[in-house]
């Protein structure tokens, strides 16, 4: 199969870039792991908005719009399909029903969204303690409500799954999060700048009002966070107001924000550098979400974080200027199109400041206790790390030489920021000399029998 | 295995087909998410870690951390990627039939 522009994702991202490039005429088929479209926040939408929109809200059901964008004839939606490999000249192979299949074009948008911040603490690894996002994706998805759970962590998503739960009939037994006094404090320099977005701060503030309201107990600064069980997760202890608190509970979901998922730009050599602000690594791009592999661009949540309304914008920017350079569009008419979606950006864009020094990364999850998993998939300790460090380990891809981290099948998802961070601790060195995981292909498993079956199909393609 | 649900389904009820899972009949909605799916009727262990033989379940419900790992027909799949349909086999990782494994 052949096209002009491969989008992986179909998120608000991989979803408004595909709606604007086959305005222009450009023919685009959009790959997506998940049998419907929508992406992270917009999940399953067609089919949720009308069964469960009221408890989702409006933030929610909008969604219905960008996955009616892909209603267009030069699009092609592939759903279920899982991507393993992207090659920069240019072409991209992804697994469907067992089978392996290959797509090539002239650029390619990577549209991948975040991934919820490791959030290493002690019995994180228990049956029953799951992201946020997790949380959230049940609800949204399979209609299903934890009727035991505590929240913690800090961010906006945290109050988001709070407020869903109360409105589903089944609020949580308690928030327990983890910004300071001292995160408010230095979260005031950029309470200007976030006037700009004050819908958001509005909706920021109505969903504190309902959770108190709802009755909802919050426990604030918490420290010394740890999930206790024996083959499932039956409580949370931590402190907080200088008393220590124990809460009996049959699920935990853990959030202290999202970072870019940035595994597939990592297997083509794209640099990413260290965003000090958003405390995660996040690939090197110009104005068009263009990157130094010339066929390659990046939008949305993979790029930078932003949330929805930012991926959107930023999806039909990038779609623009590969018109531009596809030769359907002049750079006049480029720039014309742009201007007002540049505004949206940068309106959409300034509460992120503010959100970023309020909710920032848990201190106790950045730096874990030596006994706590850092890397779930070989189950390899913080103490691990250490140790690798003081024999002269540097940087993570020598620590998988040193103790396995990073070595399962999640390929350092759920341990890479962590591993890089207790090593840069360890040694005294800053986050971007540290570096990251090397990534490389596939990044989602393939099994043989997939790839035999590649040869057999790409005749008819 | 603890069989009583933490979860409540705010779903009308659906059709169910029959699965079986690690040798023991279930009734599950057709066409839900394999993972919420099993969560919802109280299975949350899926599987014992090949290094210490923690159980461990699903954790991001969107096939990144490889927790809900679970064998069907042999191969190495993700729950959290699947839908459910009639007469599913699921065996856990240490009895795989026929042992293809993913690369
Ligand atoms: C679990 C989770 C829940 C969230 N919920 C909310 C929310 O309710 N409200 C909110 O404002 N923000 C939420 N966010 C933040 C979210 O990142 C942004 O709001 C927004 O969804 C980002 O849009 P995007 O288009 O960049 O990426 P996404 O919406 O994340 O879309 C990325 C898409 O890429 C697909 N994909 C990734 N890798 C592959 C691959 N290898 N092969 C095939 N397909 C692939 C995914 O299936 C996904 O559909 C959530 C984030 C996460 C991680
Ligand atoms: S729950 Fe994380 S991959 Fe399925």
């Amino acid at each position: 199969m052949h096209c002009d522009l491969i989008i992986i994702g179909a998120g608000p991202a991989g979803m408004a870039a595909a709606a604007t490039a086959a305005q222009i005429g450009l023919t685009v088929v959009v790959l997506d792991e998940q049998p419907r479209p929508g992406g992270q926040i917009y999940r399953d939408v067609d089919r949720v908005a009308p069964l469960r929109g009221d408890i989702l809200g409006r933030d929610f059901t909008e969604g219905t719009a960008l996955t009616a964008g892909l209603d267009h004839p030069n699009i092609h939606h592939i759903a279920g399909a899982v991507v393993w490999s992207v090659e920069e000249a240019v072409s991209v192979h992804y697994t469907r029903a067992g089978q392996s299949h290959r797509v090539t074009g002239k650029r390619i948008l990577l549209a991948t969204g975040a991934l919820e911040r490791p959030m290493p603490l002690p019995g994180w690894t228990l049956p029953g303690v799951m992201t946020v996002g997790a949380g959230q994706i049940m609800l949204k998805q399979s209609g299903l409500v934890s009727a035991r759970a505590v929240l913690v962590g800090a961010g906006p998503l945290l109050y988001l799954l709070a407020v869903q739960m109360l409105r589903a009939g089944a609020p949580p037994l308690a928030l327990v999060e983890t910004q300071t006094k001292g995160d408010a404090l230095r979260a005031i320099r950029h309470v200007l700048g976030a006037l700009h977005g004050w819908r958001d701060l509005r909706n920021g503030l109505a969903m504190l009002y309902e959770l108190w309201r709802g009755g909802v107990p919050r426990y604030l600064a918490a420290t010394d966070i740890a999930i206790e069980g024996a083959a499932h997760a039956e409580a949370l202890r931590f402190v907080s107001g200088g008393k220590a608190h124990r809460i009996a509970a049959g699920s935990v979901f853990l959030h202290h924000g999202v970072v870019p998922n940035t595994q597939a730009a990592r297997t083509i050599g794209i640099a990413h550098r260290w965003d000090a602000g958003q405390a995660c690594f996040a690939p090197e791009l110009d104005v068009w979400g263009q990157t130094a592999v010339k066929t390659v661009f990046i939008a949305g949540d993979g790029a930078r974080i932003g949330g929805a309304k930012v991926a959107r914008v930023a999806g039909a920017l990038a779609a623009l200027q590969i018109a531009q350079q596809l030769g359907r569009i002049t750079a006049p008419q480029r720039d014309q199109k742009a201007r007002s979606l540049v505004r949206r950006l940068q309106a959409e864009r300034a509460i992120r400041p503010f959100l970023d020094a309020a909710y920032p990364p848990m201190a106790q999850a950045l730096s874990p206790q030596d006994n706590t998993i850092v890397c779930r998939c070989e189950e390899v300790t913080a103490g691990d790390i250490r140790r690798s460090a003081q024999l002269g380990c540097l940087g993570p891809n020598q620590a998988k030489a040193f103790c396995r981290a990073g070595m399962g099948p999640c390929q350092g998802r759920y341990c890479g920021l962590t591993v890089s961070a207790v090593l840069a601790q360890e040694n005294m060195r800053s986050m971007g000399e540290t570096g990251y995981f090397r990534i490389r292909s596939p990044i989602k498993p393939v099994t043989l029998a997939e790839l035999a079956s590649a040869e057999d199909t790409q005749g008819h393609e | 295995m603890k069989t009583v649900s933490e979860f409540h389904s705010l779903n009308a009820s659906t059709a169910l087909v029959s699965v079986w899972y690690r040798g023991r009949r279930l009734d599950l909605p057709e066409g839900a998410n394999l993972a919420a799916a099993l969560l919802a009727v109280g299975i949350t262990s899926f599987r014992e870690t090949p290094v210490s033989g923690a159980p461990r379940g699903p954790y991001c419900m969107m096939g990144a951390c490889f927790d809900c790992l679970v064998t069907i027909e042999g191969v190495t799949r993700q729950a959290c990627m699947l839908e459910v349909s009639a007469g599913l086999r699921i065996s856990s990782l240490a009895d795989p039939q026929g042992g293809q494994d993913a690369l």
